[in-house]
């Protein structure tokens, strides 16, 4: 059964005081169920991707929450949490719902809302992510990926300019990008002075913390007059790994992105070399130096290279472009809402309307959200 | 016209350097002092406090105007964010080793970094209205800071006392003569032109009665916060007098760190050169209420006469109060006083004795 994308919206990402999480959710999907031509009534199920509304905000209940908000009168409704792979997950369980049978169009949110809290209480709320003994070690996000960098360096000989490569090369596609929360340019030297977060990163290796909403809406209905905004998405896999970084048997991969990329390739009947647009998870710099390598764009040890080379810069790529948007390095990363806008960001692209960021001749995108330093993994190939 | 007839400022002695702090908690000092452009910052001595601090700077202010008594002062207001008392007044303690006598209305401010600057309006209203002839507005703190917060790299210990009056132009303009205890009408040193405020709520910075430091929503506290305010308060003042940042010799904002005032001078066309001598934050940091009034104690110590002065304060919370000063000729004599009685803003900040952090959290009455 065919599931296609029939809406897609975002919202712009950033440090949104002034918007309140129902004014984001509203923006998105509302401009959604617009370019879907689709009413609220048209809506049998919503999907919410979110991970910190009940820490950080009090609010659990999500799926009824955003339903009555939303206008979507006795639909089903859930929430989808997964760490920062949340919006990926949701998607991927809007994808079965409607490949199931059980509807044929249903709505996916991601949303989250991280300024108005306090930066130690978003620090700790983020570590709901890791283990307890993570936790209880005085671990944060940034010591693990420090870790993961660390070992890829040693490993590969991968460096710290290859790593700011990778934020200099997102910051450029975000500057194209209306809706990203940065839209200025780095250089190499900007990422090397920036404060040290957790050696070898740099404040500039880190995604920042975020607001936003991305919404989409998938059918298998065909749509008269919108055949053409359809992009059908032909895979959508998941895969999950050790919660924890000390439980696992390698740290310069993430098995987990292998197998949602290898499983998605098999569903899709496709390899890494058909693909012309990805979206992948680069919350700190060396996450998308792994996740090139883990997805099958590069071999072990060369993903960090060809980035610095420009390899998978617009303007400069032969084929793969990563990141377009600017990822969540440049366009931001508001966790929930991540997953759903980089297929957001793919629906865009394969359309062809992303404007001063298209790739030209897009035709196979992939994306890939990870959730954790690697617990989860999912991976969604769309074709136009 | 209101202005300010005489001002008087006191930072304690002591100092920390920023990286001392930075070190004890093993961070880069280089880093810290990078970002928050800062320094060092003054410590009070164990036995100071808010009271102390403020009677120093309104003793200094009321030396510097000669032969007015302290019982001509008609209003006395005290903001600061560290009253030692949650009930009982700073102010009647400073009014009463003040020598004020009885015949004055005292208050206490608090309205976080801007409590200082929220006495200097409400003086600038009394006095304006012709209801008394003179006020003193005090800013002074002691400021709190919870150990390994990056507010300890920058909250300070001073204060600033403005004693405002009404000029001698207003009494020849008006034909009547009137005259304080003495006989003798005092000059100002610089006429207020125009003062405004801009308030609203929003809690990027607060501290419960009863809760010994403050917390404060991060990044919250720029843009929605700090700039938000300082640049509407800052517009309206612009609107209200009818000038540009090139009309302007100086201007002063609040210094919650070196980076706030800077960046909020460059977005409304200062040039480095007009904030420069106001940015007293890079070397004693953040004395809360009198940071602002501080700053502009600074810029009255080197500047000339005719010369026009910018300020914004703010307060989280938030709010933030503008005032746009132009100097006169009796500012001369009152530098000259200050110079020789090394009151100067400037020769504070060199009197000053380094301290380790394990003698800063004993100073602090943290250990």
């Amino acid at each position: 059964m065919n599931v296609s994308i029939i809406g897609a919206s975002t919202t712009k990402f950033g440090e949104l005081w002034s918007v309140s999480p129902r004014t984001l959710a509203h923006e998105a999907m509302d401009g959604a169920l617009k370019d879907a031509a689709m009413k609220p009534r048209d809506i049998q199920a919503l999907f919410v991707g979110n991970m910190l509304s009940g820490m950080l905000g009090g609010q659990e209940h999500l799926g009824a929450f955003f339903a009555e908000e939303l206008g979507f009168t006795h639909a089903a409704a859930f929430k989808v949490e997964g760490a920062c792979a949340s919006g990926g997950l949701a998607i991927h369980n809007a994808f079965n719902a409607i490949a199931s049978g059980q509807y044929e169009t249903v709505a996916v949110l991601g949303v989250e809302k991280m300024t108005d809290h306090k930066p130690e209480d978003v620090a700790t709320a983020l570590m709901g992510a890791g283990t307890a003994q993570e936790r209880s070690s005085g671990c944060t996000f940034p010591g693990l990926y420090a870790i993961l960098a660390r070992i890829h360096m040693q490993e590969y000989g991968t460096t710290q300019e290859d790593l700011a490569a990778v934020a200099v090369k997102n910051h450029f596609h975000a500057s194209l990008n209306p809706n990203a929360q940065f839209r200025s340019l780095l250089t190499i030297e900007q990422v090397l002075r920036s404060h040290a977060v957790a050696d070898p990163l740099k404040l500039l290796d880190c995604s920042p913390i975020s607001d936003g909403a991305a919404a989409l809406i998938l059918s298998r209905k065909k749509v008269n007059g919108k055949r053409e905004k359809e992009i059908e998405i032909v895979a959508s896999a998941v895969a999950t790994d050790t919660l924890g970084l000390a439980q696992r048997e390698s740290l310069t991969e993430l098995a987990a992105s292998q197998e949602a990329a290898r499983r998605a390739y098999a569903i899709a009947g496709v390899g890494p070399r058909d693909i012309d647009i990805a979206e992948v998870h680069d919350c700190f710099t060396i996450a998308e130096i792994l996740a090139l390598e883990d997805i099958g764009f590069y071999r072990k040890g060369m993903a960090a290279r060809a980035i610095s080379r420009g390899e998978v810069t617009l303007g400069k790529a032969k084929k793969l472009v990563v990141n377009p948007s600017g990822g969540l390095k440049g366009c931001g990363h508001p966790i929930g809402a991540t997953g759903v806008k980089q297929v957001v960001e793919l629906v865009t692209q394969l359309r062809g309307v992303a404007g001063a960021r298209q790739v030209k001749g897009a035709r196979v995108g992939l994306a890939h959200n990870v959730g954790g330093s690697g617990a989860t993994a999912v991976a969604h190939i769309l074709k136009s | 016209m209101v202005g300010i007839v005489s001002y008087g400022t006191y930072i304690p002695q002591y100092r920390i350097r920023l990286s001392d702090i930075a070190a004890a908690w093993k961070k880069d000092g280089q880093d810290v002092t990078s970002s928050l452009l800062v320094t060092e910052k003054s410590v009070q001595a164990p036995d100071e406090d808010a009271v102390t601090i403020a009677l120093e700077a309104a003793r200094s202010a009321l030396s510097g105007v000669e032969g007015l008594s302290p019982q001509s002062i008609e209003a006395l207001f005290v903001g600061s964010e560290s009253h030692p008392y949650a009930v009982n007044p700073t102010s009647t303690i400073v009014g009463e080793l003040l020598g004020v006598g009885n015949n004055y209305l005292a208050a206490d401010f608090e309205f976080a970094c801007k409590a200082g600057t929220a006495g200097m309006q409400a003086i600038a209203g009394l006095v304006g209205s012709g209801h008394m002839r003179y006020g003193m507005a005090v800013g002074a703190d002691t400021a709190q800071s919870k150990p390994h917060d990056v507010l300890e790299y920058t909250s300070a210990a001073a204060g600033a006392a403005f004693l405002m009056g009404k000029g001698d132009e207003d009494q020849n303009k008006s034909g009547r003569k009137k005259i304080d205890p003495q006989g003798t009408t005092k000059p100002i040193v610089a006429k207020l032109l125009a003062y405004t405020s801009y308030s609203s709520d929003t809690p990027d910075f607060w501290r419960r009665d009863g809760v010994a430091y403050p917390s404060h929503a991060g990044r919250f506290t720029g843009e929605p916060a700090y700039f938000a305010h300082v640049i509407g308060a800052a517009r309206r003042l612009f609107e209200k007098v009818q000038c540009k940042p090139s009309d302007i010799d100086y201007c002063v904002f609040h210094m919650p760190n070196g980076r706030f005032p800077r960046d909020a001078a460059k977005r409304l066309g200062f040039t480095p050169d007009q904030i420069l001598p106001s940015l007293v934050v890079d070397t004693i940091g953040n004395p809360y209420s009198a940071s602002t009034m501080m700053g502009l104690a600074a810029v009255l110590d080197i500047a000339k006469p005719g010369e026009k002065i910018f300020m914004v304060s703010y307060g989280s919370g938030a709010g933030s109060d503008g005032f746009v000063w132009e100097t006169t000729e009796a500012l001369v004599k009152s530098q000259k006083s200050k110079v020789k009685s090394q009151s100067l803003v400037q020769q504070q900040i060199a009197k000053k004795t380094y301290i380790d952090y394990v003698q800063y959290l004993k100073q602090t009455h943290k250990i």
